[in-house]
């Protein structure tokens, strides 16, 4: 297969990789530049998922860890679709989430927040896009939580999304934040991007249309991917 | 005003976080929950090649291990195809998760070393690390010391310009199969990481 190459990344849209108020980042944050490399079949390639590598439970979080009732919290539907910088749909791509339960805690052995685990709620799930790029999810909305940056740090109510798409350059992992939520303007994390319409792309829309009444309130997120460039006129050279 | 061009902006990348195995490494944030977890075979049961083991850690800017690091590896098989660019032994996914031991902040994992994916590509594994701290994905390569041919041929090696930065992305081998690579974030011998 051959594949364009991608748009250069907009270093300027992510954050960088050193953000003061982020305090773990500042040991964390390579110092020197990194070094721009033209993408080489070793980036433009990407590994591949079928149906074959989940399970018809998987994007249901409120029964794939149910033990013996659903989970506790407000019912949520979190669609969208993955798409490229040039409008076009990702489909057959591979989408994971994980979040804290609606208390705020993750089922995680390093969490040791005092809000309860939910027994009936693992906090993770995975899908691939279908054709048109369209994805979706089943969950409660997770709540918010404190953490260890200042002493009086809370971390807005998120959901961590990482996506593939074809190539591996491509590859993003994210947080979607809910419409509404006053922590997000507070967030450091949410503040190491610098711009604030890329801030505003990471909220979820509620999206009454798509809710199921008397069941489930719905959210809507788009995760744009990098673009591919057009390659008209240019010649390749062998081995690219 | 021009026209307005028809383009959307990538989505913007955020840190992964300290419990980012709960998303794609349940096991090991302590719990069971899906039926296989995805990347903990890169190769599969039919690969050709050399059998290898890497073995290293991660560093942060003091020194401390990087215990809650999440990396992912890309690689060729022995023939130097990327799977779904040709063919490739059945199961090869050439893709896997690798996540250290919590406690010491090593980790190990098994593959086959890859072949030339480009006639002066050296022999390498892509290498993306995530992890709570980390903005956006660090993107670096892994090349084997005992390659010192291809390695002094390859394009994306020669680039580095300080070439004792060089070696922050080769691998040592110290036995039979058997790799040496330690990452470093930031400091002395800061690993090189890529804008691709």
């Amino acid at each position: 297969m051959t594949h364009s190459p991608l748009f250069q990344r907009d270093r300027e849209w992510h954050p960088p990789a050193y953000s003061h108020d982020y305090k773990t980042s500042v040991a964390r944050a390579p110092r020197y530049a990194l070094l721009s490399l033209e993408n080489t079949i070793s980036d433009l390639s990407g590994p591949r998922f079928g149906q074959t590598d989940i399970g018809a439970l998987d994007n249901d979080l409120l029964r794939n860890y149910a033990k013996d009732g659903d989970p506790i919290g407000e019912r949520i539907l979190l669609h969208g679709r993955v798409l490229d910088e040039n409008q076009r749909p990702v489909p057959n791509t591979l989408v994971e989430i994980w979040q804290a339960n609606a208390g705020g805690r993750y089922r995680h052995k390093k969490d040791t927040y005092l809000a309860p685990v939910d027994p009936n709620f693992g906090g993770c799930g995975r899908t691939l896009t279908d054709d048109q790029g369209h994805y979706v999810f089943r969950t409660v909305k997770p709540g918010a939580y404190p953490w260890r940056n200042w002493v009086n740090n809370w971390r807005p109510a998120h959901i961590h999304v990482s996506v593939f798409g074809p190539s591996f350059a491509q590859r993003l992992i994210t947080q979607l934040y809910f419409e509404g939520d006053p922590l997000i303007d507070k967030c450091p994390i949410v503040k190491t991007i610098p711009d604030p319409r890329a801030r505003d792309q990471l909220i979820a829309a509620l999206d009454l249309n798509a809710t199921v009444p008397l069941d489930a309130i719905a959210y809507r997120f788009d995760i744009v991917l990098r673009g591919r460039r057009s390659t008209f006129f240019e010649n390749r050279p062998e081995g690219n | 005003m021009p026209q307005a061009l028809p383009y959307l902006k990538e989505t913007a990348s955020q840190t992964a976080g300290p419990y980012v195995h709960i998303g794609l490494a349940p096991g090991d944030a302590g719990f069971d929950i899906y039926d296989q977890e995805l990347g903990r075979d890169i190769t599969g049961p039919n690969a050709k090649g050399d059998a290898i083991t890497i073995t290293g850690q991660v560093f942060d800017g003091t020194g401390a291990t990087v215990k809650d690091i999440l990396i992912e590896i890309w690689q060729a098989n022995a023939d130097g195809i990327y799977p779904g660019e040709g063919p490739v032994e059945e199961g090869f996914r050439g893709w896997g998760r690798v996540i250290p031991d919590f406690d010491s902040g090593t980790f190990s994992f098994r593959t086959v070393k890859p072949g030339q994916s480009a006639p002066d590509s050296a022999p390498h594994l892509n290498v993306w690390l995530v992890a709570r701290g980390i903005n956006i994905g660090l993107s670096t390569r892994l090349y084997f010391s005992d390659e010192p041919g291809a390695n002094a041929q390859d394009p994306v090696l020669a680039m580095i310009e300080q070439t004792q930065r060089r070696d922050t992305l080769v691998a040592t081998l110290t036995g039979d199969g058997h790799y040496r690579f330690d990452i470093r974030l930031q400091g002395d011998n800061e690993t090189v990481f890529f804008d691709i």
